[in-house]
């Protein structure tokens, strides 16, 4: 998903460097205190751990094979500040040693799988915990936020390549978010084995039930969360709304209102109208990768009961 | 694994090695920029940029053959991408420009990565004001990648060692296993390090 130099316009590059600076910053902000300190040579091994963990395989049927993103095992591990820094640098470093992914578009890829998959799988992690109780919902939330963590960095990643016209939305949507479906799938999978493992040889690694609160010191828990939250929203917004709102008419008045009305009329795409039902087959699509996607995710959770059920030994559930 | 498998090339002697690493980062991203943004149909811009690569390959010594091979390899992802955007009116051009800035970016970053050592790429971060935390960050990270890969290669080694089962599950709760191993050390090893770090006075 590490998007290259040249596929996006100058627009999205500054507003997704905009967006990556200040996520990057919160972070960074949020760690400053002097008992922080501590945490920088764990932060700098999680990072190499995390460009490692990147490298290992995971045979896939056919001759491919899977690889892990890691954004919500740093966040499950580490913590929603630790994992967006941690992300960051192992983007920056992919990107200039390897080559793996443009160093202006490195904003666009911070954004994407620092920020959003990081922060959103984070906080859909949290989300999660609260109705899932007990250790082994916690292996439940954490499957679940790395599904979707995948999904959304991957609709992130879509948006962003659309915006710059680069790829049409009709088209790149359906594709790039049902294969990062499946490969959230995996993503899932690999996670919840690697907290099994941590949790077979050394659970008191795992912060369940001692998570950080979501915001800075001195009773302000909300900040942080608000912070990334409007972070998200806004790339979300930029990056995806203009094109999620071409769905049927009544929302091509907000487009109108809000001035993507022009960049609509003056995309190709609109050769085959979506809110054309007579095209079924581009109309229906859109909702047919919604309805498709809603199934995925309730499978999925199901899915992440089933793992849970098999991966945490059972004796150690009744150990709080 | 040698320290510097990754930027091997970067310690040769040549007289773009020679060059002060703050230029040759600022020289690859202005080249990146001019080929990012600039109109594809600019008179001479585009094959006198080709040319410029090609003139530094040249002088730092670097095998060309390692550029293009590193090239090939990313090429494949570059297309695939860029075969979507012919579907749709403009597409050609639009599939042109895409090969040719991202190929072009691609190239300024394998030579300014191959010929400056990361150490001093993170030198010229520090000199620059970048945050020092996450100067300290990447440092470490490019200090502990190698030995971590290490790592990772003697677990997987044991286990191949002592595995009779063949693909399927198995592979992917040992390679999980082996990731999960590879976090608890690389904690330990983080609690050893700030030791050592704060006993000569970190801060």
């Amino acid at each position: 998903m590490h998007i290259p130099d040249g596929f996006l316009d100058t627009k999205t590059i500054a507003a997704a460097w905009a967006l990556s600076l200040l996520g990057v910053g919160r972070a960074l902000f949020a760690l400053r205190t002097r008992m922080s300190l501590r945490k920088v040579p764990l932060m700098g091994l999680a990072a190499a751990f995390i460009f490692v963990a990147q490298m290992i395989n995971f045979p896939v049927a056919g001759g491919t094979s899977g690889h892990l993103l890691g954004a919500v095992l740093a966040g499950v591990l580490l913590g929603p500040n630790e994992a967006v820094l941690v992300m960051s640098v192992v983007l920056v470093v992919q990107c200039f040693l390897f080559a793996d992914g443009g160093v202006l578009s490195l904003g666009a890829n911070i954004f994407n799988m620092g920020l959003v998959a990081a922060l959103a799988g984070y906080a859909m992690y949290r989300l999660m915990a609260v109705p899932l109780r007990g250790e082994r919902g916690r292996f439940v939330a954490a499957a679940f936020a790395a599904w979707f963590s995948t999904v959304l960095a991957a609709v992130c990643c879509t948006g962003e390549l659309a915006w710059s016209g680069t790829v049409p939305w009709s088209v790149a949507f359906p594709a790039m978010t049902g294969i990062h479906i499946l490969i959230g799938i995996g993503e899932a999978l690999i996670t919840t084995l690697v907290l099994a493992a941590v949790y077979a040889t050394r659970p008191d690694l795992l912060p369940f039930g001692r998570e950080p609160e979501a915001g800075g010191r001195k009773g302000r828990p909300i900040a942080g969360a608000l912070i990334y939250g409007s972070l998200v929203v806004v790339g979300l917004v930029l990056f995806v709304l203009p094109f999620a709102s071409r769905w049927p008419d009544g929302l091509e008045r907000v487009a109108a209102v809000f001035g993507f009305r022009s960049r609509s009329l003056a995309s190709p795409v609109i050769r085959s109208p979506l809110a054309d039902y007579r095209v079924p087959g581009i109309g229906s699509l859109s909702w047919a990768t919604a309805l498709a996607a809603f199934i995925g995710a309730a499978i999925v959770f199901g899915l992440s009961f089933l793992l849970a059920r098999t991966v945490v030994p059972k004796s150690k559930d009744h150990a709080r | 694994m040698h320290h510097d498998f990754i930027d091997r090339f970067s310690r040769l002697d040549s007289p773009i090695h020679g060059l002060p690493p703050a230029v040759k980062m600022a020289a690859a991203l202005l080249f990146i920029l001019v080929s990012v943004a600039a109109p594809l149909r600019t008179p001479f811009l585009f094959p006198g940029l080709a040319l410029g690569a090609a003139l530094v390959t040249v002088l730092s010594r670097i095998p060309a053959l390692f550029i293009l091979r590193r090239l090939f390899v990313f090429e494949p992802f570059v297309l695939v991408i860029a075969a979507v955007s012919l579907l749709q009116p403009g597409g050609p051009m639009k599939f042109e420009s895409i090969v040719v800035r991202s190929t072009l970016s691609l190239t300024a970053v394998l030579l300014v990565s191959n010929t400056t050592p990361f150490t001093e790429v993170l030198g010229v971060l520090r000199r620059a004001h970048a945050p020092s935390v996450f100067v300290t960050l990447t440092a470490l990270m490019y200090r502990y990648v190698f030995v971590l890969i290490d790592e990772t290669q003697r677990m997987r080694r044991a286990r191949l060692g002592r595995t009779f089962a063949k693909g399927g599950v198995r592979t992917w709760r040992s390679a999980a296993g082996i990731i999960g191993l590879l976090f608890v050390r690389s904690t330990e090893r983080a609690e050893r390090i700030f030791a050592a770090m704060s006993a000569r006075g970190w801060r």
